[in-house]
């Protein structure tokens, strides 16, 4: 019972990212696509901890960690991408 | 126009330490478990990439003083060196030993020195990405 409770919540989250990867190809604005491309790091967290407690390992506990650690990074580069257009400046208080 | 970017830089004081500590973590546990010099160094580096998304390059340059192309050759260095002292033994190149040792605080552990060609792995990792970074990154 508890188990066919994981495997269907799987198959929505799998759903929902078929959904995401549509607005990623197809989004009217960059701004869609980063929001989308954040929601799809979500999902493949909640995706690896639900297999996990299915498979009844802590071995993917790391692989949540840094899926988490990378798609916060990559949020925010593409956030000061949008916002500034330049992702790394030489020196934030001078005129460049 | 000056943007406020208050917040990304109090969080990234923060997160940059929890990130390291990560990377420490992923680093030592290479031999049993998923881990290993490379994936550490990769996250170490992804540390180095928040600072300078969060601040510049400049400041980045006066906190972590280093070229990182010496970087890359000392972590060579360090690598070739550990595959070549097996041969001072008589054993072929990069044979690695171990021994058990009962430290302090950790209890029964085990030491090998394959740790060592991972701090190399480690060096070279952290000094390639960041030219990489670098070289892209600069505007001109």
């Amino acid at each position: 019972m508890f188990e066919a409770v994981l495997w269907i919540s799987v198959t929505f989250i799998s759903l929902a990212m078929i959904g995401l990867i549509y607005r990623v190809i197809k989004g009217p604005t960059v701004a869609d696509r980063v929001v989308a491309l954040d929601a799809i790091g979500i999902s493949l967290v909640s995706v690896i901890a639900l297999v996990s407690i299915v498979l009844e390992t802590s071995a993917f506990l790391d692989i949540i960690l840094l899926i988490g650690i990378l798609t916060f990074i990559g949020t925010v580069a593409f956030s000061k991408f949008l916002e500034k257009g330049v992702i790394m400046e030489y020196d934030r208080n001078g005129d460049r | 126009m000056k943007t406020n970017d208050v917040i990304l830089q109090t969080v990234t004081k923060f997160v940059l330490f929890v990130i390291i500590l990560f990377s420490i973590h992923l680093f030592f546990a290479g031999h049993y478990y998923p881990g290993g010099g490379f994936i550490g160094g990769l996250m170490t580096s992804g540390a180095i990439v928040l600072l300078l998304l969060a601040f510049d390059i400049k400041t980045v340059k006066m906190i972590l003083p280093f070229d990182y192309i010496k970087v890359v050759a000392v972590g060579l260095l360090i690598a070739i060196g550990t595959g070549a002292g097996a041969l001072f033994f008589n054993m072929p190149f990069l044979t690695h030993a171990y021994t058990y040792a009962y430290l302090p605080l950790l209890g029964k552990t085990s030491l090998h020195t394959a740790v060592l060609f991972d701090t190399g792995v480690f060096l070279v990792v952290i000094g390639v990405t960041m030219t990489i970074i670098q070289t892209i990154g600069e505007s001109e």
